[in-house]
């Protein structure tokens, strides 16, 4: 118990910044039409890549001298991290591409 | 200033670092607000991407470690060749793959982000610096089965994969994943040295992997859309745990973000079904069978091509019901030719578009629109439908289950409650369909045997060129 209200308080900063984030997030999201779920869904999939920065951080420390098992696996991470970014982020515009045709 | 800064014990770089990972976060929700709204969701789409861009360079350039040493030159190259890497394939991936087919892309890129997260957690739980193990395991867990379940989401939108469902299977579920939570107990409160260690942490990378499997397995395919959103807000959830290891805002803000919208977005979908999302889950939808339609003696009622361009040139009000069929038989421009023609005629034509129409919400609105067809030609279901009762011919193309009076009328039907396009209320029905096939939810749709329907089989695409040349004698 004690080890519990000692991680909630030592990470206060930290669980007030997600408490915040959830209900931005919720409340962005709301009145969104159905006609953009679709858009959105795959906008939102590639923020998710964000955690190509922990690849980064991980492979950004390690001995690059010799290939160790975490290294190769860092890469990997970075390598998948920056296919959900950046496919997500190009499918994205192509869908929202063919939405702005329609404004001329 | 650097004074300043040395009562702070900060360098000039980490001020950088955490204020690029703030504008960062701030694109990101800016991002999202504009991707909401139809006008600006491209610009949004570009925001997010900008702060993106912005994250990684900003950590490739000034992040230290505990030590306070940086990233040395020679592992800059490794990072920056393997993004170079990743947005090459990505961006191919991207572009390549048919508008048709873009459901199955989305539910890949979210397995590799998946995958990362899981990656990334399997490195972290053996670091001795790592002072977080319970989050550690969690974004391990939740990552690997964001992957594993995006993958066979994939699979069964591409056909490749079909529903599989037992009646112990939820069972078997649940069971998974109190031994995943007993795993995760048993590793936080023992001390079992390193060997063991990571056989238990491989073993339950290789468990996690299997409950994602078994959790999206039974689930009908037309529920995938609901379940990629939930993999999705999954995944963000394992990306911001992972960045609490790290103690990276940017991480923590984009993941929990991404993590509550996808959680919303999940719940806006199943509403827009009328289902809950423990029922998405939970119930086995569809493949049980021959409920609704069909009634002893029901007949069908086929048209030609002349009469069905007779019976359009000579109506009113027509509207068009596009579903599934007609995206994959790439009929879409052919079919906005024929409404071009019929206006030419002065019929008014308009599409009606059901909010799950294709295979995504938002779908067929994406593939109507690269065929041009106008957007307030585009009519949501609830405004179209009161209006069809005066309506002289319905034209169902390639759609099934969105037409499915059953959906209404019959309790015992696996679709019931779903909100459904009342094509039967329409003076006259034309059914395009390949053949008697059933729809997605693999039951039979009594509006094929209603006495105002008329089927015209055929690949959509095939069906309506020789309606536009029928259309053209007349």
């Amino acid at each position: 118990m004690e080890s519990i209200v000692h991680f909630l308080f030592s990470h206060r900063e930290v669980i007030f910044i997600i408490v915040l984030s959830v209900f931005l997030g919720i409340e962005v999201i709301s009145n969104v039409p159905s006609v953009l779920h679709t858009p959105l869904m795959s906008g939102a999939n590639a923020i998710s890549g964000v955690i190509v920065i922990g690849g980064i951080i991980l492979v950004g420390h390690s001995d690059t001298s010799r290939i160790s098992l975490n290294l190769v696996l860092g890469i990997l991470a970075i390598l998948f991290g920056t296919l959900n970014v950046a496919g997500g982020f190009v499918v994205t515009d192509r869908m929202l591409e063919m939405f702005r045709k329609k404004k001329k | 200033m650097d004074a300043f800064l040395l009562d702070y014990s900060l360098t000039r770089g980490e001020v950088i670092l955490e204020f690029g990972y703030l504008i960062a976060a701030v694109c990101f929700i800016i991002g999202l607000k504009l991707l909401s709204n139809p006008v600006r969701a491209r610009k949004g789409n570009t925001f997010a991407a900008g702060g993106m861009f912005l994250a990684v360079i900003v950590t490739i350039v000034f992040h230290k470690d505990s030590t306070g040493a940086g990233i040395a030159s020679a592992n800059s190259i490794i990072i920056v060749v393997t993004i170079s890497l990743g947005i090459i394939a990505g961006g191919i991936l991207a572009r390549k793959v048919r508008m048709t087919e873009m459901p199955q892309l989305v539910s890949f890129f979210n397995a590799t982000g998946g995958a990362a997260s899981a990656l990334v957690a399997l490195i972290e739980y053996s670091n001795p610096a790592n002072l977080s193990p319970l989050v550690t395991l969690l974004s391990l867990v939740i990552g690997s089965i964001a992957f594993s379940g995006s993958i066979i989401a994939y699979f069964k939108l591409d056909g490749k994969v079909g529903d599989i469902s037992f009646s112990f299977m939820k069972y078997i579920n649940s069971l998974f994943l109190l031994v995943i939570l007993a795993f995760v107990m048993i590793m936080l409160t023992g001390d079992y040295g390193s060997g063991m260690d990571q056989i238990l942490v491989y073993t339950l990378l290789f468990i996690s992997l299997i409950y994602g499997v078994l959790f999206v397995i039974p689930i009908g395919g037309a529920d995938m859309p609901v379940v990629i959103s939930l993999l999705n807000s999954f995944t963000g959830i394992a990306a911001a745990l992972a960045g609490f290891i790290y103690q990276n805002q940017a991480m923590i803000l984009g993941g929990i973000f991404v993590g509550s919208a996808g959680t919303i977005l999940t719940v806006l979908m199943c509403r827009a079904m009328n289902r809950s999302l423990l029922n998405v889950i939970m119930g086995a939808f569809g493949g049980t069978g021959q409920s609704g339609g069909n009634e002893p003696g029901a007949q069908i009622k086929e048209i030609t091509a002349s009469d069905a361009a007779v019976l359009l040139s000579y109506s009113g009000k027509v509207v068009i019901v596009p579903g599934y069929g007609l995206a994959v038989a790439q009929a879409q421009h052919e079919c906005q030719e024929m409404v071009r023609l019929l206006e030419e005629k002065g019929i008014e034509v308009r599409y009606a578009i059901h909010p799950v129409a294709g295979r995504m919400p938002g779908h067929m609105n994406v593939l109507l629109a690269e065929a041009e067809v106008p957007y307030e030609k585009l009519v949501e279901m609830d405004t179209i439908n009161p209006e069809l009762k005066n309506t002289d011919v319905v034209v169902v193309i390639g759609a099934n289950d969105v037409v499915n009076p059953a959906a209404e009328e019959d309790p015992s039907s696996p679709i019931f409650g779903m909100p459904i396009i009342r094509a039967h209320e329409a003076r006259n029905i034309i059914v395009m369909k390949r053949g008697m096939g059933l729809g997605y939810a693999a039951i039979e749709n009594s509006l094929f045997y209603h006495e105002k329907s008329r089927m015209f089989f055929g690949n959509a695409r095939d069906s309506i060129r020789k309606l536009i040349v029928e259309i053209k004698v007349l």
